[in-house]
């Protein structure tokens, strides 16, 4: 999504300042671009408020400022590595700082593998002229030329003398810079590089070993009362008809059962049980009885759900067409000498981060405080405005690390009902919801289906291929301001088609993308690690296993001779540079590792998938080797072993990105083989871990994990795992026994029927 | 009344015998450490350990623990420095963190059945603890190299 790395931020001069009380270095804001200010100030001063992004304090402690939200991938330490970095101070001084949501901080998103992409060129630019301001300055207290003085380790030398940071910053500065020269700051080269790629303590560590990490779930302030919502049969559209509570009255602690009134139409139908301790709520809760006239989905089944996504891939004349860059399909199928198509589809599946969904509101001086974990603050707080209608500036957010994200809290909706109820009642109000209601009302990731259809020449050349994809539409649905249109004019969510608009060389090709409006309607859909790539990669990488099938050639062979890096799959820009080459090239390598070849015994294959990761403006190149072990009896699958090449450009954090590797590349495990659920009677059949069946540790196979050594932007790495590692097991699925299975996740059923053909 | 004793220290809780313990530590006696993952007893996240048992506090009632033994991740060590805390941290096992309380309290109570436990009782034991990160790899790594270090 490269309009989202657009953030205004290099188009700001930046200002270097401080003096006994610290230096802070911030973007100036445009309406101030011109003024200078003058003397020592702190951030809070008068007249002055710069997007503040680091300081230095009067003992050489550098103090990050992170805008991203954690939820487990470090995204603090590899932010203020890269600043770290520039501005050239030990690793030992340096503390990060998560912000609220100010709206001088711009957009607050963590998702879509952004972060570091997004933060690189920003933090580096704001180190490296720090680093300047502070050679300067240093220079003139030691009356040396700066240009024969440089940084280190959080001093300046030259001239044979030095002078640390902290003594600079005592003494006072003020240096700014135009946006022509922060752009035009020199960069190290990686040859000089000290802290990124090296070896590091992640900053958010220490807390989660001892307990002393402060989730949004242990977050509380004097006199909270606490709720647990009475959930209707739907998610949309139902209303409350009648509420009555006589039987929970004789619970100790009970308070009383609240039907929210919400303008922003986020939460219709919820009740809130509260009580003064979340057991009372809960006890009350199931006392409480609560009539409901149900939405109109209250029916929906998932195979109605599949059923209408297959009725709109039959009707052509629907859907947003992507821009791959022309040809005609419908010529390149009517001239081809052979063609195969296929349509592969994937269930429900359940977030279900670790910490349930929860929230506390608490009214401060007039403004309505939301104290919770959540990726998307800038998405929910205009909600949050609405449904409480307040003024925009009378609702904050406070973030706190997340007992998991995954995508589930790009979705904010969980901080309406705990603001609405503490707006109603005058009082702070903690929200928390059972592992059950946590699933009932996840932002699922949509169940999908997908048509591929591929034409072939004599010689078994592609010459045309297409990609059907319907599914529910989280954009479409929470965020349709984001959704781009396709050369039809129809807007579409990039993120559930993303993976179709792929990197290989297959003559004329069409990428259709459908919103399923039942879906939709039915559920609020989710991103949910890796969103779209979940399943389309899945299909594309299965089907052109079978293509490979089809003309009778090696399936990596098949794969490396369409990644030509030709035309539109040349890369071109500073992130994708390389290409469709870069993408042959971990194949190349990821085959090699894994002795691509190599005999097995009898019952045993290895299946290779690759992909782009999320985007293909912003490309993490990687390729994955399964082998697996089938048992033609039971049908039962074993993955042994999976071995990864990954290519994101510079490595930041390397432990960090090997911490997200094993973690996307397991739930993409657990997504193909041990996870997944359906709708029936409108809502979702599994809701806890009596029936919903993540990995576990003993499902865990061998790993073999390794990068490229590169010195490209550095790219995403939070998902792009998730999306290799199905469609790899289900083809070493087909190599081991000729079957070839569609639908995700991977039964033992599935697998027999497949081999039965 | 029930009194027990937490971390070393008794205490006196005036909540319903029922309460389940796991809303005792965190709400009435302020221990945040132990955390609500399924309240069924199938995620591991509230993992405590009872007269030295690992056991889930989410299910367990506040009158079942009159009288016992109760420690939690917050006074496992005085200086959170266990040995399965130091490996735990050497090995960098936390993403999110929110399960690792309970992963810490049951590899614990594991080492201690266990001395030297292979991959079979380790998966066998863990099972019960669910990682939704999947930090599992780091998990097993580090639970050998804490039972290393005490058996050392």
């Amino acid at each position: 999504m490269t309009t989202l790395n657009a953030i205004p931020l290099t188009r700001r001069g930046f200002l270097v300042t401080g003096g006994a009380a610290g230096l802070v270095c911030g973007f100036i804001t445009p309406a101030r671009a011109a003024w200078a200010p003058k003397g020592a100030i702190t951030p809070t001063a008068p007249g002055f408020d710069p997007t503040l992004w680091y300081s230095i304090d009067s003992g050489g402690i550098v103090t990050v400022n992170i805008i991203r939200a954690e939820m487990g991938q470090h995204v603090g330490t590899a932010i203020a590595r890269i600043l770290a970095e520039e501005l050239e101070v030990d690793w030992e001084k340096v503390r990060i700082t998560h912000v609220d949501t100010d709206p001088k901080w711009g957009l607050m998103v963590t998702g879509g593998s952004w972060s570091v992409w997004q933060s690189y060129p920003v933090y580096a630019q704001a180190g490296a002229a720090g680093r300047v301001a502070l050679i300067e300055a240093g220079a003139a207290m030691l009356g040396v030329d700066p240009g024969g003085c440089i940084a280190r380790a959080g001093g300046v030398s030259g001239g044979g003398q030095s002078v640390t940071y902290a003594e600079i910053v005592a003494k006072g500065l003020t240096r700014s810079f135009t946006a022509e020269e922060l752009a035009a700051m020199p960069i190290k080269p990686a040859s000089e590089r000290r802290l990124i790629g090296k070896p590091v303590t992640a900053l958010d560590v220490a807390g989660k070993i001892d307990g002393s990490v402060v989730y949004g779930i242990d977050a509380k302030v004097d006199g909270m009362v606490y709720a647990r919502p009475l959930l209707p049969p739907t998610r949309n559209g139902s209303v409350v008809v009648s509420v009555d509570d006589a039987a929970a009255k004789g619970v100790k602690g009970y308070l009383s059962s609240l039907i929210l009134d919400d303008p922003s139409g986020t939460v219709p139908g919820w009740v809130m049980v509260l009580a003064e301790s979340y057991p009372a709520a809960l006890k009350a809760s199931a006392l409480v009885k609560v009539v409901w006239k149900a939405g109109p989905t209250a029916a929906v089944a998932e195979a109605d759900i599949q059923d209408r996504a297959r009725a709109l891939i039959a009707d052509p004349a629907v859907g947003a067409i992507l821009d791959t860059g022309g040809g005609d399909t419908d010529t390149a199928f009517a001239a081809a000498a052979s063609m195969i198509e296929a349509t592969f589809t994937t269930s429900t599946v359940l977030h279900f981060q670790l910490e349930p969904l929860n929230a506390l509101a608490v009214e401060i001086d007039g403004v309505m405080e939301v104290h919770t974990g959540n990726q998307w603050q800038s998405l929910i707080l205009p909600q949050l405005a609405v449904a409480l209608g307040r003024d925009a500036t009378k609702v904050l957010m406070r973030t706190y690390p997340m007992g998991g994200g995954f995508g589930r809290r790009l979705n904010g909706d969980y901080a309406i009902p705990a603001a609405l109820a503490a707006q109603a009642l005058g009082r702070p109000v903690k929200m928390i919801l059972t592992r059950a209601d946590d699933a009932r009302f996840d932002s699922v990731r949509s169940p999908s289906v997908q048509t591929l259809r591929m034409a072939f020449d004599a010689k078994g050349t592609v010459t045309g291929m297409e990609h059907h994809a319907a599914a529910g539409w989280p954009t479409q649905v929470m965020a349709s301001f984001f959704m781009p249109k396709g050369t039809n004019g129809e807007p579409y969510d990039p993120f559930a088609i993303s993976g179709a608009d792929h990197w290989y060389e297959v003559g004329a090709q069409k990428v259709r993308a459908l919103s399923n409006d039942l879906a939709n309607a039915t559920f609020r859909p989710g991103w949910l690690r890796s969103v779209g790539p979940g399943w389309t990669n899945w299909a594309l990488e299965s089907f052109i296993d079978q293509a490979a099938a089809h003309v009778g050639t090696d399936p990596l062979a098949f794969r490396l001779g369409l990644l030509t890096g030709a035309g539109r799959n040349a890369g071109v820009t500073v992130n994708d540079k390389g290409g469709a080459l870069r993408q042959a090239n971990v194949l190349r390598l990821v085959a090699e590792k894994a002795g691509w070849g190599a005999s097995l015994p009898a019952g045993s294959a290895r299946g290779i998938a690759t992909s782009f990761g999320q985007e293909r403006g912003m490309p993490t190149w990687l390729a994955c080797v399964a082998e697996v072990a089938v048992d033609s009896a039971t049908g039962g699958v074993t993955v042994q072993k999976l071995t990864i090449v990954t290519d994101a450009g510079t490595i930041i954090d390397p432990d960090s990105a090997r911490a997200q590797t094993e973690g996307a590349m397991l739930w993409g495990l657990s997504m193909a083989l041990h996870e997944g659920t359906e709708f029936v009677a409108g809502e979702v059949r599994d809701t806890n871990l009596n029936t919903y069946t993540p990995l576990r540790i003993g499902d865990v196979p061998m790993l073999d994990i390794s990068f490229v050594d590169s010195a490209e932007v550095p790219v995403g790495l939070g998902e792009p795992a998730t999306t290799v590692v199905a469609p790899a097991i289900g083809n070493a699925i087909f190599a081991a026994t000729g079957g070839r299975v569609t639908h995700l996740p991977i039964t033992p059923k599935a697998v027999l029927a497949a081999i039965a053909g | 009344m029930t009194k027990f004793t937490l971390n070393g220290r008794s205490v006196t809780v005036d909540s319903e015998p029922d309460t389940p313990l796991l809303w005792v530590i965190r709400d009435d006696l302020g221990l945040t450490g132990t955390k609500f993952g399924c309240g069924i007893g199938m995620c591991g996240a509230c993992t405590v350990h009872i007269d030295g048992q690992a056991v889930r506090s989410c299910v367990t009632a506040l009158a079942d623990v009159a009288g016992a033994r109760v420690t939690t991740i917050e006074g496992l060590d005085p200086a959170h420095a266990h040995p399965v805390q130091k490996a735990w941290g050497a090995l960098q096992v936390p993403q999110c963190g929110y399960c690792q309380s309970g992963q810490i309290m049951q590899a614990v109570a594991l080492i201690g059945h266990f001395p030297q436990p292979s991959d079979a009782d380790i998966d066998a034991v863990m099972a019960g603890n669910l990682c939704r990160c999947m930090t599992y790899a780091r998990i097993r790594a580090a639970i050998r190299q804490a039972a290393l270090e005490m058996g050392a």
